[in-house]
């Protein structure tokens, strides 16, 4: 196959959608906790947990959507240990972010041990089907790819357009921006930092959960321990690449999903027998370190990220 | 306005206290302020004037004591109600999002959160009306973070009045101002109070209480220890109330300067626009200037943070090549920083740990190995001679006072005896004790043929202590002018930015 | 609500929050046995008993320890001076990775100069490998969380590589696994007949030697102060970025010596799975040392307990093991919890 060939083709593009969306919602939810001041390094953990719960709710009879809303809940339920520890004790967030990974990953595999004790392959589900929008979808290339995919694809693009604009147009993320740039400002304005910051961090790990649940609801149709495999430090990355936009964010996160779809199609042409497959899998995460890398000098990070704020100091 | 609108009381601070630990940083504090009226709150550092003022905001909680506002009690620790309730504060740091817009700063939190449209339109217009209202000129869509310090207090004050303040509390306003903006600051506000509002106004320039407040409220220890018209005070009671003994401020002579013992020539870097400077042994030179001037940078250049990009640096005589902190301390520089808690000190280590800090791997190592012993015996020697109170070297240096901390910096810079000393607002927030023990020590080293560097926003005492006076702007420094030769509003006309065109 | 420093801590104020955080640990446990229909009585008596309760389950947690020890030392030495290395993990497969390249037969040297030898060149590959995100940290900024935890991936696809390459054994049957080492690159036991290596005592060693550099040398001194205030020591004239990398070096070398010593005194061969997370289990056995170097050994030898015991509990009593990695990762959230508590008191406004 050719490398024009494999870029011209519909079936690659929306591979890279479907790709993408599980890190665009990820992306979405650190994004929101990055602009309220907290890091939350909870995300790989909580995508399992999200992956897991949404499947396991499906598994045992909610409709899909109700999937969706089991992982959300599941996320903003672990969002809150992180915004109760992080927020008004204001522990190291780089501590609090790896005890809740850890946490919700063993607790994830706990439940699944003690649902499914005897299982040696995880029960399949009934996963959200591709719904193609009428006319939409025939457009040349681009219909296929934007506009086949599942609803929960559809639901990620809507999250990105629905952030940015209560981000920029509304009192409440006037109110989320100012928490992560000048804590200070919000308090003397009479607003809770403590009340905005942990709802961030709550409703930001919720997205982070159901971006782990399209793997299980969407993606594929099942629960496997090593499923997440690290796309949550990926969006971590993601969310530096995007310079803490939403936009931006949603762009990096479809570049990459590009970038991975075309290396996944390059290993069965002529470059796949030369380079060992592992340089293909490690792709994302140098990917990753480089876009950090090159971002690093244009920085537009939160003033007020990693800062706890306790009104007591002066 | 009639003698009844007079005496009608918007605000009631009725027996407050408030204790943090063992310490009461308000005790059983009364006063009430009328409609109209402006109120001096008059008191040293640590006195509990800006506690006082964050429980009437709301910020903290009083053990005791209630507030009313307009006839009604406010409900404790609640900021939100005492914004409704028409309550404005304007903090001594300014409580700002550089990163957002003059607009965004001030609409944040004023409608609620629950809108679907923040309404930039209409935010804009009556910002823009507001701002010509009371002369307080401010492009709203600039970021606040590009703005001067005097802009920032404009914007400030236009975020109590977009929210329709009736009661105003301005901490410490002039403290980083020229003496004209100040002038103009006071116009403002006396607008403010033609238009019926009330103010509540922090200082500990007497100057400034004579010449705004109706009356002054004094503070010490706490405790409001009196209440006087300024009609019926004078500056000298004022004075004596607020340290509560007759004060007495040392005079310090002025000296001919030595030697030059730090030079710079044309000096450029990050902040910094040619400035040309000679430091003479036995002078002490003050810096003035409002504050963000390119005095942080000119200080970060004398302490080896930062390199010059292009002029001559000179220090006794030898050109500087490689400079840093290191080369800084080894040349004889003695630097005391401007913000003892984050640069001047590790608030977890103990009194050893910082005293070594500077010294520890030329005189308290040897092969990669400590001697604690030695450096606790130069520890306990260093809080003997400076007088640092505290219960001993393994104390750790978070739990002294702001004056004991600054003690055993002096002690640890001095001790080497250095030729030069870099002093960047060495008595910020000390009592007047500490402060004078300061001033001391700083002129016994000039005495003993050192050259001083002080730099202060607090223009009285730089024109207290220093032989020859630059002024700051903008990076540019201006020429010396000997102590005397120039009246402070002069010394604000070149803060301001005026004369250096001619000059150059 | 407000955080009050504390001036002078009382007794209970410094021990209770601690010894709560734990006590909590093990009723969250002690629920979530229930809920997978364990007695809880029985499941941490069998905690136990699988842990201590004969010498070769003792043996097992000692073995099982000594990884946890270097690696606890590795994120101890490098939180403390704020440098958050997460990914000791890496850094324990590099030093495998070269104990393996070595010690497979390229050098036929004797034991005693080949196991130094051996030691040192794993410290080496470690160091550099958290040596590039300390290099990124201090000259661009980039955040090393993000950097160390995407490399234990990378580096582990690496192995993956090297095992079914260059480093395959021929005679593996297609397992990817290393060939064995030569008899003069393995750790003896300690004492002749029991189930324990020379990595144990090593890691001991490790642990007095981090707390004697810690207390007694400038760069103990230097690192302290960079964690605690890098401004200000810049500011007093500490080489902080030297130090950053000093500290990097020292982190990752001693994460390597995990690995080092866990192919050649434990499995002989390198495999991909020689780690179950003892890179990210050390995160948790430092913080519950409070960062002290000889409080890591004891973290270790708790943590490493719980896992062994786990085991044999999930034998016995059909609680799934996972309930330890759940007790570990709570204990962790709320030691830090508690640590705080000992130091503020919890005031409103």
């Amino acid at each position: 196959m050719d490398i024009l060939d494999i870029l011209l083709s519909a079936s690659f593009w929306a591979a890279a959608i479907r790709i993408a969306s599980p890190l665009i919602f990820a992306t979405i939810g650190e994004l929101i906790c990055e602009r309220a001041g907290v890091l939350n390094l909870g995300i790989e953990g909580i995508m399992v947990a999200g992956a897991f719960a949404g499947w396991i709710a499906v598994w045992a009879g909610l409709p899909l959507w109700g999937g969706v809303a089991v992982a959300m809940l599941t996320g903003m339920a672990l969002g809150f240990v992180h915004a109760v520890l992080s927020v008004p004790f204001g522990l190291s967030q780089h501590v609090v972010g790896v005890g809740l990974t850890l946490l919700a990953t063993a607790l994830t595999f706990y439940t699944y041990r003690v649902v499914l004790p005897e299982v040696s392959s995880p029960p399949k589900i009934e996963a959200f089907q591709a719904l193609p929008i009428p006319l939409l979808s025939d457009i040349p290339i681009l219909g296929p790819a934007l506009f086949a995919q599942t609803p929960l694809t559809y639901a990620a693009f809507i999250l990105v357009a629905l952030v940015a604009w209560v981000l920029y147009r509304t009192p409440l993320g006037l109110a989320v921006r100012a928490a992560g740039e000048s804590p200070a400002a919000v308090a003397a304005q009479g607003l809770s930092v403590t009340v905005i910051r942990m709802g961030a961090v709550m409703v930001g790990s919720g997205f982070m959960a159901v971006g782990g649940a399209f793997l299980t609801l969407s993606a594929f149709d099942s629960f496997f321990f090593e499923m997440v495999n690290g796309r949550g430090w990926i969006c971590i990355a993601l969310v530096v690449f995007g310079a803490w936009k939403p936009g931006k964010a949603l762009l990096g996160a479809v570049l990459f999903a590009a970038f991975d779809a075309f290396q996944i199609r390059l290993q069965q042409t002529g470059v796949g027998q030369v380079l060992p497959y592992q340089v293909f899998l490690m792709m994302p995460y140098i990917l990753s370190i480089l876009a950090l890398v090159i971002m690093s000098r244009r920085a537009e990070v939160p003033a007020a990220l990693m800062v706890p704020f306790n009104k007591g100091e002066r | 306005m009639t003698a009844k609108d007079q005496a009608e009381v918007v605000l009631r601070l009725s027996n407050i206290t408030k204790r943090f630990g063992s310490l009461t940083a308000n005790d059983a504090v009364s006063f009430d302020l009328a409609r109209g009226e402006v109120i001096a709150l008059l008191g040293e550092n640590g006195a509990g004037k800006t506690t006082l003022m964050n429980i009437l905001f709301g910020q903290y909680t009083a053990d005791e004591g209630s507030v009313e506002v307009l006839g009604r009690a406010l409900p404790p620790g609640n900021p939100r109600a005492a914004l409704d309730a028409g309550v404005g504060m304007v903090h001594q740091h300014f409580t700002l999002a550089g990163n957002l817009t003059v607009w965004e700063n001030i609409v944040l939190g004023a409608q609620g959160l629950g809108g679907l449209s923040l309404r930039a339109g209409a935010v804009r217009a009556r910002i823009r009306a507001l701002s010509e209202r009371f002369h307080l000129r401010v492009d709203p869509d600039a970021k606040v973070g590009k703005l001067t310090v005097g802009e920032r207090q404009r914007v400030e004050i236009l975020k109590a009045l977009y929210r329709d303040a009736r009661i105003l509390i301005l901490d410490e306003p002039t403290a980083v101002l020229t003496p004209q903006e100040a002038d103009a600051l006071f116009g403002t506000l006396r607008e403010a109070v033609a238009a019926g509002l009330s103010l509540v106004f922090i200082s500990h320039k007497l100057h400034e209480v004579m010449a705004l407040a109706d009356r002054v409220v004094v503070l010490r220890h706490g405790k409001l220890v009196a209440e006087r018209a300024v009609t019926d005070t004078s500056r000298e009671e004022l004075a004596a109330l607020m340290v509560g003994a007759e004060v007495t401020t040392p005079e310090f002579q002025m000296h001919a300067g030595g030697a030059p013992l730090l030079s710079l020539h044309a000096v450029h870097a990050p902040g910094l626009n040619g400035v040309t400077l000679d430091l003479c042994a036995g002078q002490i030179t003050g810096l003035a200037g409002v504050s963000g001037n390119g005095q942080g940078a000119l200080s970060d250049l004398i302490s080896g943070l930062i390199s010059p990009t292009s002029g001559e640096m000179t220090v006794t005589g030898q050109p500087v090549q490689t400079w840093s902190p290191r080369t800084a301390i080894g040349r004889g520089i003695a630097r005391i920083p401007e913000d003892r808690h984050k640069t001047g000190t590790i608030a977890d280590f103990d009194l050893t740990e910082n005293a070594i800090l500077e010294t520890y791997a030329t005189e308290f190592s040897r092969g990669g190995w400590m001697d604690w012993g030695r450096a606790r015996a130069h520890t306990e020697a260093l809080i003997a001679t400076y007088d640092v109170r505290c219960p001993g070297p393994d104390t750790r240096i978070r739990l002294l006072s702001g004056g004991n901390m600054q003690k055993l910096i002096l002690g640890r810079v001095l001790e080497t005896g250095p030729m030069i000393i870099l002093a960047n607002q060495p008595v910020r927030g000390l009592d007047i004790g500490a402060v004078n023990y300061v001033h001391r020590r700083l002129d016994e080293a000039r005495l003993g043929g050192a050259a001083v560097l002080l730099i202060s926003e607090d223009l009285d005492e730089i024109m207290r202590l220093s032989d020859v006076i630059h002024v700051m702007s903008e990076g540019r420094l201006s020429p010396g002018f000997a102590r005397g030769t120039k009246t402070p509003a002069e010394l604000g006309q070149w803060m301001a930015g005026d004369g250096f065109d001619a000059v150059a | 609500m407000r955080l009050e420093p504390i001036a002078n801590p009382t007794v209970l104020r410094r021990y209770g929050p601690p010894v709560t955080a734990i006590a909590a640990t093990f009723l969250v446990a002690a629920i979530l046995a229930l809920i997978a229909g364990g007695d809880p009585f029985a499941v941490f008596g069998q905690i136990v008993k699988g842990a201590v309760g004969s010498k070769f389950a003792l043996l097992e947690t000692l073995n099982r320890a000594t990884p946890l020890i270097f690696t606890g030392l590795a994120v101890a030495v490098a939180f403390r001076a704020k440098l958050w290395n997460i990914g000791a993990e890496a850094q324990l497969y590099a030093g495998a990775v070269m104990t393996a390249v070595l010690g497979t037969g390229m050098l036929g040297w004797p034991p005693a100069l080949l196991l130094p030898t051996l030691a040192i060149a794993a410290m080496l590959a470690g160091a550099l490998v958290l040596l590039i995100p300390a290099v990124l940290k201090v000259r661009l900024g980039v955040d090393e969380v993000v950097t160390t935890l995407l490399f234990n991936f990378i580096f582990l696809l690496f192995v993956s590589y090297l095992l079914e390459g260059p480093l395959k054994d021929p005679m593996g049957m297609g397992w990817p696994k290393s060939p064995r080492l030569i008899p003069e690159a393995r750790l003896p036991r300690i004492v002749e007949g029991l189930r324990l290596h020379w990595g144990f005592a090593l890691a001991l060693i490790a642990a007095v030697a981090v707390w004697i550099v810690n207390t007694r040398t400038t760069l103990g001194y230097e690192m302290r102060a960079v964690g605690q205030n890098a401004e200000a020591a810049r500011f007093a004239g500490i080489p902080v970025t030297r130090v950053i990398l000093k500290t990097a070096l020292l982190s990752g070398g001693l994460a390597a010596l995990a690995g080092f010593s866990e192919v050649a005194g434990l499995t002989g061969a390198l495999t991909l799975d020689l780690s179950p997370g003892y890179g990210y289990t050390g995160i948790v056995v430092a913080m519950l040392a409070l960062l002290h170097p000889l409080g890591v050994v004891a973290a270790a030898l708790f943590v490493a307990a719980i896992f062994v015991g786990a085991d044999s509990m999930s034998r016995a009593v059909g609680v799934p093991t996972y309930l330890a990695d759940i007790m570990l990762a709570s204990a962790l959230l709320f030691m830090v919890l508690a640590i705080l508590l000992t130091k503020f008191r919890v005031r409103r406004d």
